[in-house]
């Protein structure tokens, strides 16, 4: 059945702002998402340059150290809460999986909308935060310091984390219900390609783990404004239990941010190799793995509190174990690679970055896992660099290598592959080059969090901020290359990589609202790469 | 047309009814029993029988699909999973004498 | 053709009115509707489950603070709300019914004892936060606990340590659970509304099914709450 003889593109009709703050279409709330994260993730990264401005000398003399402490906090705030998490569900996310389940939409999008507005309005307050003084009581929000002693707006960073939160929960709960119900005929759970997979656990984790830091929100807030001490020590109270609620949540977030950047390279993978992912049935089942077990592992953020040894015990554990789907995953890209007919376009890059920068992000993680060694890294810039190789290595080269691979698709332009290559370059060097220092540092005691160090540290630190500058020139040549490609790119064909998927072969660039010309009824397996399988696509007529 | 969803008999949301009022007398009648580390045991149960009661049937679930049921009991296990980790710290503090209790 | 937009393709075939586009069939927006709203309700599990976390552990810890705090409630008025939210959980699944055989008279009378019933826990409970108040039994700055004599006068309440613990949870539980049960009364009075304009029948009840959803779930917190709460220490009476 044809829904629209003229296809127009989802830019083009209707028209007009009102349109576009109005609607209803996950194909313009996905962009509305796209401006307003690139918005946070340049604030993130002026807190991120300020703190890294300070550390070029070992003494305290650019700020001082209550600024510093706002730096690094607003840091974590923004680049956790406003940027990373709903990064790649909420541009990527929203924009594809309806696509790629063969719907027109996702089950609920009046909510979605609602979920983009509670995201800017939390955004808004986060931004108030910033221009009424910072906040200084790190992104973790420890008490006693948060409810009883920070003299900055707590309170108010709280409610916009909460707010934020709902947002990630909107997300996650639009996900589950359309992955269950509203797939296409023929679309059985394993033809399913595994960026829907990787998006179902992520709105798994945001479901079952975003309320947790929302009530810790707010028994903090109560405690610190309507004096309800609940982890006072004063009353009995007990602040590691505030430990405990907030990494509840806060380790699985860790997983909300890596797994659909994981689900962005298996997509890339199968592209750039022309090939049948290797063993889908496992990288589909350790996504669930990922998220399920993300869940029993929160109490390696406490080996140093005071929390019993043989709880301790039982979370190292589980903790090893977290990291063997993420393993399989690793080996299964790579397994897929081999012997793939690898074409070196810009995608082939930032995938490549991704792999090598992850594994030693996670592999760095089993030595935080271990109790022993953690007692003497914790604390220190191991953790730092443990976790940005994840973070900023993985989880933003995922996203930035997406925006690249989904921007033809998205925008209907393409852009200077050189450029992307270049980009992709540059970070990645540039990335190496701040962050492998720090764990130089960590290893021989350099604390995090401090504005200050011994004398014979300020190499290792000059070389770390030099990196950051070589990373801020990626992205902002990353920025600069997509946005001329917005006003003077070439009109993307439909599959411009020859992948296969539904938003590649069965519709344009950029699609109509409604998604598809006609019904879409499923027969292939996902990744079908065989020769002569891969169809050309749909084309706009019209705008 | 209409779902797969059968209207309940008004008999039956009543007898629930009955049933749930009837399982708040008995939770505040034995609490005035001392039935030692049972106490905790006993209301709960009564507590989560009455749940199950709404869920099952005022909540419809009895007449949802297995993913629904699924969700459900997912939600409360999850739930036993927080309480289970977190309490298995405070338990085993006492083993190591560490301050703190 | 003569009707060439794309909304005159798509509703070619016939659907209900209240069908939304991206579904294609009214089974599939009840089934999506009420998977959703119970997934909704896994996050809301989840927010009361860290209360309920604080209360384990910190019952542990001072088992004395809370069966004195426990002590100190109004067990008749908890009994007497306890009864009245399961009395709305029977009007709501009433409504809901009476949304699924059409019947607007059902809906809108048992909408309305719904939402008197609500609030009449809403009422309940303010009275005992003022009788909270008054025995200066608020964590924090006010905190002075008395309690009445026989003849009035107000003496010095001893509390064991940690009973602060308990009151603060006992507000923050009850606090955030009446938050909820004013959000459910505001979604019955649309709910009412709509059913007042005779919009519902049984192919299109999926609203109320949901909102009735959400009273439920708030109905099953109180009814954890109520015994953790106020019935600890009952069998040692005053």
């Amino acid at each position: 059945m044809l829904y629209d003889t003229a296809r127009h593109s989802y830019l083009d009709e209707p028209h007009g702002l009102a349109a576009w703050l109005l609607t209803r279409d996950h194909k313009r709330i996905a962009m509305l998402y796209v401006v307003s994260i690139a918005i946070f993730f340049a604030i993130g990264g002026l807190f991120a340059l300020g703190v890294r401005l300070e550390l070029l000398t070992p003494r305290g003399d650019l700020v001082s150290a209550d600024t510093y402490n706002k730096l690094f906090t607003m840091h974590g705030v923004i680049m956790i809460f406003f940027f990373l998490i709903p990064s790649v569900p909420a541009t990527l996310g929203n924009f594809l999986l309806p696509i790629m389940c063969g719907a027109k939409d996702l089950a609920f999008p009046r909510i979605n909308l609602l979920s983009w507005y509670l995201y800017v309005i939390g955004g808004t307050l986060g931004i108030a935060v910033v221009a009424l003084g910072g906040l200084d009581t790190g992104w973790t929000f420890y008490t006693p310091y948060s409810t009883a002693s920070s003299t900055t707006n707590v309170t108010l960073a709280g409610m916009a984390a909460f707010i934020a939160g709902f947002s990630s929960i909107l997300t996650g709960f639009n996900f589950i219900v359309t992955v269950h119900r509203m797939r296409a005929p023929g679309l059985t759970w394993f033809r399913l390609p595994l960026f829907v997979w990787a998006h179902y656990a992520t709105s798994l984790v945001m479901i079952l783990g975003t309320p947790v830091i929302a009530i810790t929100l707010v028994l903090m807030m109560a405690e610190r404004s309507l004096g309800l001490g609940i982890f006072d020590p004063r009353l009995g109270g007990d602040p590691v239990l505030f430990q405990h609620l907030f990494w509840f949540y806060s380790h699985p977030a860790v997983y909300i941010m890596i797994l659909p950047g994981m689900g962005v390279i298996s997509e890339m993978v199968a592209a750039v190799s022309r090939k049948q992912i290797f063993g889908y049935g496992f990288v589909a089942f350790s996504s669930l793995a990922i998220a399920i077990l993300g869940f029993l592992v929160w109490g390696h953020h406490l080996f140093v509190s005071s929390q019993s040894i043989y709880a301790g015990l039982v979370f190292s554990i589980i903790t090893m174990l977290v990291a063997v789907p993420s393993a399989v995953k690793t080996f299964n890209w790579t397994a897929t690679m081999y012997k793939g007919s690898i074409t070196w376009q810009s995608p082939t890059y930032w995938v490549i970055g991704f792999i090598g920068l992850f594994l030693i992000g996670g592999l760095t993680g089993l030595f935080l896992a271990t109790m022993g060694l953690d007692i003497h890294l914790t604390d220190t810039y191991f953790v730092v660099a443990h976790f940005h190789y994840i973070m900023v290595g993985g989880a933003i080269m995922a996203f930035l290598g997406g925006l690249n691979f989904w921007w033809p698709k998205m925008t209907g332009r393409m852009y200077s592959d050189s450029l992307s290559k270049a980009s992709a370059i540059l970070v990645f060097v540039g990335f190496n080059l701040t962050f492998f220092p720090q764990f130089v540092l960590g290893y021989m005691g350099m604390p995090r969090r401090y504005y200050a160090y011994p004398e014979e540290w300020q190499v290792l630190n000059v070389m770390s901020t030099a990196g950051a500058s070589v990373l801020g020139a990626g992205y902002t040549l990353m920025f600069c290359y997509l946005v001329y490609s917005l006003f003077n790119g070439a009109k993307a064909p439909a599959n411009p990589w020859g992948a296969k998927g539904l938003e590649w072969e069965d519709t344009s660039s950029p699609p109509p609202t409604f998604n598809f010309d006609k019904d879409v009824i499923v027969t292939e397996p996902a990744y079908d790469y065989r020769p002569g399988s891969i169809r050309p696509g749909p084309e706009v007529t019209v705008g | 047309m209409s779902t797969s969803h059968p209207v309940t008999a008004v008999r039956t949301y009543a007898a629930v009814f009955i049933a749930l009022l009837v399982g708040t007398g008995l939770t505040v009648y034995i609490a005035y029993f001392d039935f030692g580390f049972l106490n905790t045991f006993v209301a709960l149960t009564v507590a989560v029988t009455k749940a199950t009661l709404v869920v099952w049937y005022f909540m419809g679930v009895r007449y949802n699909t297995p993913l629904t049921k699924v969700v459900v009991v997912a939600g409360f296990f999850w739930l036993l999973i927080m309480f289970g980790l977190g309490m298995s710290d405070y338990l085993t503090r006492p083993w190591m004498g560490v301050p703190g209790r | 053709m003569a009707d060439d937009t794309a909304a005159g393709i798509a509703h070619a075939h016939a659907h209900h009115p209240r069908q939304q586009h991206h579904f294609h069939s009214m089974d599939q927006q009840l089934e999506a509707s009420i998977l959703g709203m119970w997934v909704f309700l896994v996050t809301e599990i989840m927010f009361f489950g860290g209360l309920f976390l604080a209360y384990i552990v910190y019952r542990w810890m001072y088992p004395d603070a809370w069966i004195a705090g426990s002590n100190v409630l109004n067990v008749p008025l908890g009994a007497l709300n306890t009864a009245v939210l399961i009395c709305s959980s029977l009007t709501m699944a009433l409504a809901v019914r009476a949304a699924q055989v059409g019947s607007r008279r059902g809906q809108i009378v048992n909408l309305i004892l719904t939402i008197l019933l609500g609030t009449t826990f809403l009422v309940v409970k303010y009275f005992e936060y003022a009788e909270k108040f008054h025995h200066g039994l608020v964590p924090g700055a006010f905190w002075n606990p008395v309690h009445e004599l026989a003849d009035g006068t107000l003496e010095p309440l001893h509390l064991p340590g940690g009973a602060q613990l308990f009151f603060s949870l006992y507000f923050i539980m009850t606090g955030i659970h009446a938050a909820h049960m004013v959000v459910g009364i505001g979604l019955m009075l649309v709910i009412l509304a709509m059913a007042w304009k005779d919009m519902f029948s049984a192919e299109y009840y999926g609203p109320v099914e949901v909102s009735g959803l959400y009273w439920h779930f708030v109905d099953i917190v109180w009814i954890f709450l109520f015994p953790l709460l106020y019935l600890l220490g009952y069998h040692f009476g005053h």
